[in-house]
């Protein structure tokens, strides 16, 4: 209750804020609109169906594109962490390209897609695979080998030491590297989405762009707020209940 | 601890196993200089007798109970267990480590259950019969659905006790699975051990840096000397059980034993390659 209360008192104050700087006048409403205008905003965009359509193409291609980057990036971590020569090799690259900015990617994927779909889903994979291994490879080094020698005294090898110490004991780093995956998918199809203007869909990254165009204000800030909301969502929904269940066996965590 | 009615078949299937360690050396090697850590091993442990080894840290007790449990491999000399060479680990010599080593994805029923899964030609209600009554046998048949971060030191290394006993080894390997508990659970602990091996007869070995923890559990115990590790002296005892901790009989061979000990120490150590 009182924790609602704070978060409520700091969100006021914040939007308060912003009401006053705009009824200066100092910044003309064109740079920086009342918040009210971005409430307008977003609810015209809600009512006439833009602001759904947009953020249902957007999840579309952010879903398909982060399981994707996790169904290469996940076994390829875990395969990294096995051996040096992987490491060397795979994790070397990985490392390399995870330094590269994703928007990076664009005008390659441009040339070699075109303006499609599949241009759009190469630049979020890319943009997601490399952190998703580096997460899980680091992660899964750091198991403690004592399990793994408990396992083989107690007749389990191979396979079943895979999967039923391997695997679990490496489920933590397994979270971590895709709720790292997650954000990188995110700001990645973002990128894609301002630099990639194709006709299939009309996404969120689209919106912000074209507000830029525009220069409708209340749009930008409207579909920046949308981006920022959708993304804590996520983050509740995808990855909290997997925290909670590795909380209470694990005992981590600082609560 | 109370215990549950026999159960409906033979829990306590296996006999103890024979041990015997033949000329066994070892060295690590680093890139800068190889360290021998054991150096003309000979021990032969009967079927069912409980053997301790103790020695300063670094004496390569550990390594020799690691060789004998199959995780390490000798460079030269052998290891028998009921005359098979021993070539790598087995559900048949179970270690039991300082840390617990249990596994926190896993509820404490789920941990003991473990092994269990490996031994063949057993029903899932066997197993799970199996799995209770060894947690009853620790005391902890309660604590069934409790994770691992949730139960103290103590009560972790009573886990991994019923861990290692309930796939029915020949041979209970302990590696100082007491040595970070504090004095009174540890107290409690050898008596429940000696209770416990009187009613499940296993070959044992425990290595310890303990001297008393030595005196109240063994049958006989060796005593090491670091650089290289060597077998220096054998000590056995023939004091009625169960022993207390803190008895004068136990006391005494304890005093012997650390005076052993530190005759090893005063000798210069050999020079280390």
């Amino acid at each position: 209750m009182k924790r609602t209360l704070v978060i409520i008192l700091f969100f006021g104050v914040l939007v308060g804020w912003w009401q006053l700087a705009t009824m200066t006048g100092r910044w003309s409403p064109v740079l920086l609109p009342p918040p009210l205008a971005v409430v307008e905003y977003l609810w015209g965009a809600l009512r006439d169906g833009t602001l759904l359509e947009a953020t249902q193409v957007t999840l579309y291609r952010l879903l398909i594109g982060y399981f994707m980057g996790i169904a290469i990036g996940l076994p390829l971590g875990l395969l990294t962490s096995t051996s040096d020569y992987s490491e060397d090799t795979i994790g070397a690259l990985a490392l390399g390209l995870q330094t590269l900015p994703s928007v990076c990617w664009v005008p390659l994927a441009l040339l070699w897609f075109g303006q499609t779909e599949s241009a759009m889903l190469f630049v979020v994979v890319m943009g997601t695979v490399w952190s998703v291994v580096l997460a899980t490879d680091a992660g899964a080094r750091s198991i403690p080998p004592i399990y793994a020698r408990a396992a083989r005294t107690m007749g389990s090898e191979g396979f079943d030491k895979w999967t039923r110490v391997i695997l679990p004991a490496s489920l933590p780093y397994v979270v971590s590297g895709m709720k790292q995956g997650w954000a990188f998918a995110w700001r990645s199809l973002m990128a894609a989405e301002i630099f990639v203007t194709i006709l299939t869909g009309f996404g969120l990254g689209h919106l912000l762009q074209y507000g830029r165009e525009l220069s409708a204000m209340d749009q930008v800030i409207g579909v920046m707020v949308v981006i920022v909301v959708i993304g804590l969502i996520a983050d509740k929904i995808l990855f909290s209940p997997w925290e909670r269940f590795l909380h209470r066996r694990w005992g981590t965590g600082l609560k | 601890m109370t215990l549950a009615a026999a159960t409906s078949f033979e829990i306590n299937a296996s006999p103890p196993a024979k041990l015997l360690v033949e000329a066994v050396s070892k060295w690590f090697r680093t890139p800068r200089a190889s360290v021998q850590a054991l150096d003309n091993i000979n021990l032969t442990v009967a079927e069912g007798e409980f053997i301790c080894l103790v020695g300063p840290s670094g004496c390569g007790k550990s390594t020799l109970l690691d060789i004998i449990a199959g995780l390490t491999m000798p460079d030269q000399g052998r290891v028998l267990a009921d005359d098979q060479v021993v070539a790598g680990p087995g559900r048949h010599r179970l270690v039991m480590f300082q840390d617990s080593a249990l596994f926190p994805w896993l509820t404490v029923f789920g941990n003991v259950m473990f092994g269990l899964k490996r031994v063949p030609d057993l029903t899932r209600n066997q197993r799970r019969e199996i799995a209770t009554y060894h947690l009853k046998l620790v005391g902890l048949e309660k604590f069934g659905k409790a994770y691992v971060h949730e139960l103290s030191g103590g009560m972790r290394q009573r886990v991994a006790l019923a861990r290692s006993l309930a796939p029915d080894p020949r041979v209970l390997l302990m590696d100082e699975p007491l040595a970070a508990l504090d004095a009174l659970t540890r107290e409690q602990l050898y008596l429940d051990i000696q209770d416990i091996w009187a009613r499940r007869r296993k070959t044992i070995i425990l290595v310890t840096h303990n001297v008393r923890e030595a005196a109240c559990l063994s049958d006989r115990v060796f005593v090491m000397s670091p650089s290289p590790g060597r077998l220096r002296d054998e000590f056995r005892l023939d004091l009625p059980r169960p022993r207390d901790v803190n008895s004068p009989e136990v006391a005494i061979i304890a005093s012997k034993i650390m005076a052993a000990l530190k005759g090893h120490l005063s000798v210069a150590p050999e020079a280390v390659e």
